[in-house]
């Protein structure tokens, strides 16, 4: 008998669930907050894999953190709060931090790490300063400018979402008319460069197509957490796949999926910003993948290498038994178990490598511990003997 | 000056030099992006220990993000040994998941008490001189100058102890290994001192200084001189300066001390990627403008050496031939020409070029090189 | 006579103000398979990618066929080394030799039925065809190098380039490398190795280049490839060779 309370709850958890999904399709502000934030997922996850696949998993975290001091600037220069300067805005500081950090490490010999560090905490600086001198001034239409650090889903309005989709599908468009060259400089830029492709070109536009994505997304997760965004979709989608292809676009699913699952719980409660709920959806998504991905996640590999390690255990053993057959080739009798340990380099499996051989019918019980090979077993064993000679 | 505008200097300064001492080694070692790791990380650790102890000064506080520093590293090296992800890829996926629950706890539970997300990031240096300690009634300072100086105190004994370790660690972990001296235990002794340091400083200068004070000084150091020691020191003055001049700087523009700490750090660090006497990109364009002609010149007696045997010497040693074969301007080529007669390199004849003893000299110890 | 395949002319190349190359000539005729041969830091591979125009010379010229490489493009085929790129990038082997063929594509196209039947082809003659639909990152080093020789045998090329295709390979590999060579030659192709087994020089090639920051010696192996040269190539680190070189010369 159900006991009543039980089946309440189920039935509250079903109308929260579905209250969830009818406020998804009415409700204005939820929908358009949700939609922007699986068109960030779906563009950051995307171009995060080739990011992560050019080892720049971390260029996105300075671009990110160098678009805050562009955001202010852009907000000082024009007075405006319109996304679309601002995002402009933080393009541009994105990019020169971009080809600062690069002309440090062609020109000195400080390495990629430091001139991340360098340019991520310079420029967060330099734009924190801003922020407070533009907090300070007298007429601070600037009311708003902080949700950058964090992100605020819920002043996502629909014209934001409509120029991030904008943007976004002309982002993707780009990546898949150049897909083949994309492809070619992050496999093997010399080559590409030998066939004749100008790899700086493609460089730089590809590296673009990166800041655009993250400045896409600066107002719904904000600076601090967004190369999140970048690296994790990437990392979860290359567990499942070995082909750029479906690791792009699985990337742009699992983007979407931590977006908007991120952007309702964010939504569902008071006081929480909406970056780092997004970032921890993400986070489980990578957890998820790397647990349990078929081929790579690690509780798969464990249990495949439990099933070769019994195989070869049992492979062992029927090697040893057709050895004592061979020793005495006409009885058919059997050879106990404790004569098997001696043998074995692993005593402890044996009897388990015989009850598995007995399964698949390679070995008999002829009787009380006495084994023996099968027909079929003495086959698989001649058979093992003529791979290995 | 008033005595607070000194003392938060003062404060600032020992972050400063704080930070600049195991930032050389994180620069050297190519672990920089761990320390904005470690100075986002930490930050849970201060909360779980707040929502332990109830209290924002409690030593658990310092304990609990030393040891969720500590963790960081474990876990972005042990995300490493499943080689599912690359190293790079590790760090950025583990600090944004610890620093994102972090962040939630702070703005769902811990809103209304003194641990906000923007005094993480910004600190609160302007409130430090208010925050005074008091031994038997009598005021002896602001708290924070004496975290913040214990702080330096631990990293400056352990870098004067372990200073022989540490070099070779750095520069050679396998020697180091080799000897004895356990990189390993070394290397996690610099992250436990990452992480205080960052905690440390935290309160007093927020997460972004630290990283900028952690890297910017070594870095622009690390551009002044070859020397450990010397890059120590000067790391430690480059910060200094930004701390000093950051301040200044805020209070012109009545914008974060934080903020204008880490901007001038970054100018310090411009400063010396100009103007650096020999890795500096001035100094850098100086020596090629310099090499060009020295380049020019070995080149000339190089290319008249190699082809003086063969029956080309002829077409091969003409003047006009240089413009065509070395990828010389005509004028470029009579420049060199012109100081290679000068200097006694080379003899011309009927436009054509003859090698010294000076210059054949000159040909064969680049051959030899 | 024929145009040679390359010409390089007092070819100089400085990095970061530090010359790799000194005013080096170096001419390989048509149809010979050639090494380039010389110690560590002798600019070799600075060489060949100095000619197919990935590193920019500070003098001197390099000319293809008679002409610059720009124009000579869809002549030359290059196998960088092998530890040049992530093998653990994820693609198939089919889809790497395909590259192959992207030069001849140009911008925008996509590679179709032929360029796929190209790469099998390619595949097939380095003995991997059934390795096509393999991840790259489950190969060894002699299949991860015999992956790189199709991609550039499908650029169908007349002039190779390969860094070092004998570095660390498996005894097949080694031989599938020297037999390809040979077929290369007899369709009258030319081919130019950075090569390091200096005990191998004269079975596998019939032209040879020695360099140490400038030339040593450029020609045929019976004309070049002597004691005194190898001994103004690499000092006297070469002392153990010369009388096994002695033997076989």
């Amino acid at each position: 008998m159900f006991s009543s309370s039980i089946v309440r709850g189920q039935w509250s958890t079903l109308m929260d669930i579905s209250q969830l999904f009818y406020n998804l399709l009415f409700d204005y502000t939820l929908r358009t907050v949700a939609l922007g934030s699986a068109i960030l997922g779906i563009v950051s996850g995307a171009l995060g894999s080739f990011a992560v696949l050019r080892k720049q998993s971390l260029l996105g975290d300075a671009i990110s953190h160098a678009a805050l001091p562009g955001i202010v600037l852009a907000f000082l220069l024009t007075r405006s709060r319109e996304p679309v300067i601002l995002m402009l805005g933080a393009l541009i500081a994105g990019w020169l931090a971009t080809l600062f950090m690069l002309n440090v490490i062609r020109t000195t010999r400080i390495k990629d790490d430091s001139a991340l560090g360098l340019v991520l905490s310079v420029f967060f600086g330099f734009g924190l300063m801003l922020l407070t001198f533009t907090q300070r001034l007298p007429d601070a239409t600037q009311a708003g400018l902080d949700k950058f650090l964090f992100g605020q889903a819920a002043t996502l309005l629909q014209r934001d979402v409509v120029t991030m989709a904008i943007i976004g599908v002309l982002a993707i468009a780009l990546l898949m008319t150049f897909w083949k060259e994309f492809k070619l400089i992050t496999f093997d830029t010399e080559y590409a460069a030998s066939l004749g492709y100008p790899v700086r070109f493609l460089d730089v536009l590809l590296t673009t197509l990166l800041v655009v994505a993250i400045v896409l997304g600066l107002q719904t997760v904000g600076v601090v957490l967004m190369s999140a965004m970048i690296v994790a979709p990437a990392a979860a989608a290359r567990q499942w796949t070995d082909k750029l292809k479906n690791m792009v676009i699985l990337g742009g699913l699992f983007g979407a999926m931590a977006g908007v699952s991120g952007t309702l719980i964010s939504g569902s409660a008071e006081k929480i910003p909406t970056g780092p709920v997004i970032v921890l959806c993400m986070s489980a998504i990578v957890l998820f993948s790397m647990l349990f991905a078929t081929n790579r996640g690690l509780v798969w590999n464990w249990f495949r290498n439990l099933q070769n390690r019994r195989q070869l255990r049992a492979q062992a053993v029927l090697g040893d038994l057709n050895t004592l057959a061979m020793q005495h080739p006409n009885e058919a009798r059997g050879h106990s178990s404790a004569v098997l340990r001696a043998m074995s380099t692993n005593p402890e499996g044996v009897s388990l490598a015989l009850s598995q051989l007995k399964e698949q019918g390679l070995a008999q019980e002829l009787g009380k511990d006495a084994w023996a090979l099968t027909q079929a077993g003495l086959d698989e064993a001649g058979k093992t003997e003529e791979k290995e000679a | 000056m008033s005595s607070a505008q000194i003392e938060i200097q003062i404060i600032a300064s020992i972050v400063a030099v704080a930070c600049a001492l195991p930032g050389v080694f994180l620069v050297l070692r190519r672990m920089a992006m761990m320390s904005d790791a470690i100075s986002h990380t930490v930050l849970l650790g201060i909360v779980i220990a707040f929502f332990v102890t109830k209290s924002l000064n409690s030593p658990l506080l310092l304990v609990g993000a030393a040891l969720m520093g500590v963790i960081t590293v474990v876990l972005v090296e042990l995300l490493n040994r499943t080689q599912l992800v690359r190293e790079d890829a590790a760090i950025g996926l583990v600090f944004p998941a610890i620093f994102s629950v972090a962040v939630i706890l702070i703005s769902r539970f811990a809103g209304d008490v003194h641990l906000d997300t923007d005094a993480v990031l910004l600190g609160e240096l302007v409130f430090a001189p208010f925050n005074r300690l008091k031994l038997f009634g009598m005021d002896i300072g602001p708290e924070a100058l004496y975290t913040t100086g214990g702080i330096l105190l631990l990293n400056l004994i352990f870098v004067i102890i372990f200073y022989k370790e540490l070099k070779l660690a750095t520069f050679d972990p396998a020697l180091a290994a080799a000897l004895g001296f356990a990189p390993t235990v070394i290397h996690y002794a610099l992250m436990t001192l990452v992480s205080l340091t960052a905690v440390g400083s935290f309160d007093a200068v927020g997460s972004v200084l630290v990283v900028a004070f952690m890297i910017a000084p070594p870095a622009a150091a690390y551009l002044l001189t070859d020397r450990l020691s010397r890059m120590l020191i000067y790391s430690a003055l480059i910060g200094i300066f930004s701390a000093v001049s950051g301040y200044w700087l805020s209070y012109l523009l009545d914008a974060s001390i934080a903020g204008s700490m880490a901007t001038m750090t970054g100018a310090s660090f411009l400063i010396s990627y100009l103007f650096a006497p020999e890795r500096g990109l001035l100094a850098q364009a100086r020596r090629r403008q310099n090499q060009r002609i020295e380049f020019a010149l070995t080149m000339l007696t190089m290319h008249i050496a190699n082809h003086t045997a063969a029956q080309e010497a002829e077409i091969e040693n003409e003047v006009i031939h240089l413009n065509e074969h070395l990828k010389w301007t005509p004028q470029f080529a009579m420049e060199v020409v012109g100081t290679a007669e000068r200097a006694g390199l080379v003899t011309q004849r009927n436009g054509l070029l003859t090698l010294t003893e000076s210059g054949l000299q000159r040909a064969n110890q680049e051959f030899s090189n | 006579m024929a145009v040679n395949a390359i010409d390089v002319t007092d070819l100089t190349i400085a990095y970061k103000d530090k010359p790799v190359l000194w005013d080096v000539d170096m001419e390989v005729p048509s149809g010979t398979l050639m090494a380039i041969v010389g110690p560590n830091g002798a600019g070799k591979t600075t060489m060949i990618k100095s000619i197919l125009g990935l590193i920019k010379p500070a003098a001197g010229q390099v000319l293809v066929y008679g002409k610059p490489y720009a124009e000579q493009r869809h002549l030359v085929g290059y196998v960088p080394q092998r530890g040049s790129v992530d093998w653990d990038f994820p693609t198939s082997v089919l889809d790497v030799v395909m590259m192959g063929r992207y030069g001849a594509l140009g911008w925008l196209k996509r590679p179709g039925a032929s360029e796929r039947a190209a790469a099998l082809d390619a595949l097939d003659k380095v003995g991997m065809k059934s390795f096509a639909e393999r991840q790259i990152s489950q190969l060894s080093g002699g299949q991860q190098q015999r992956v790189f020789l199709a991609r550039a045998l499908v650029q169908d090329a007349q002039l190779y380039f390969m860094d070092e295709p004998f570095q660390g390979v498996d005894a097949t590999t080694e031989r599938a490398i020297v037999t390809l060579l040979q077929e290369l030659r007899s369709a009258g192709k030319t081919v130019v190795v950075v090569h390091h087994d200096l005990q191998t020089v004269p079975e596998y090639f019939d032209w040879v280049t020695m360099l140490n920051v400038r030339r040593i010696a450029c020609g045929p192996v019976g004309d070049v490839f002597t004691d005194e040269n190898l001994r103004k190539a690499y000092g006297g680190k070469v002392a153990f060779l010369s009388a096994e070189n002695g033997r076989k010369s």
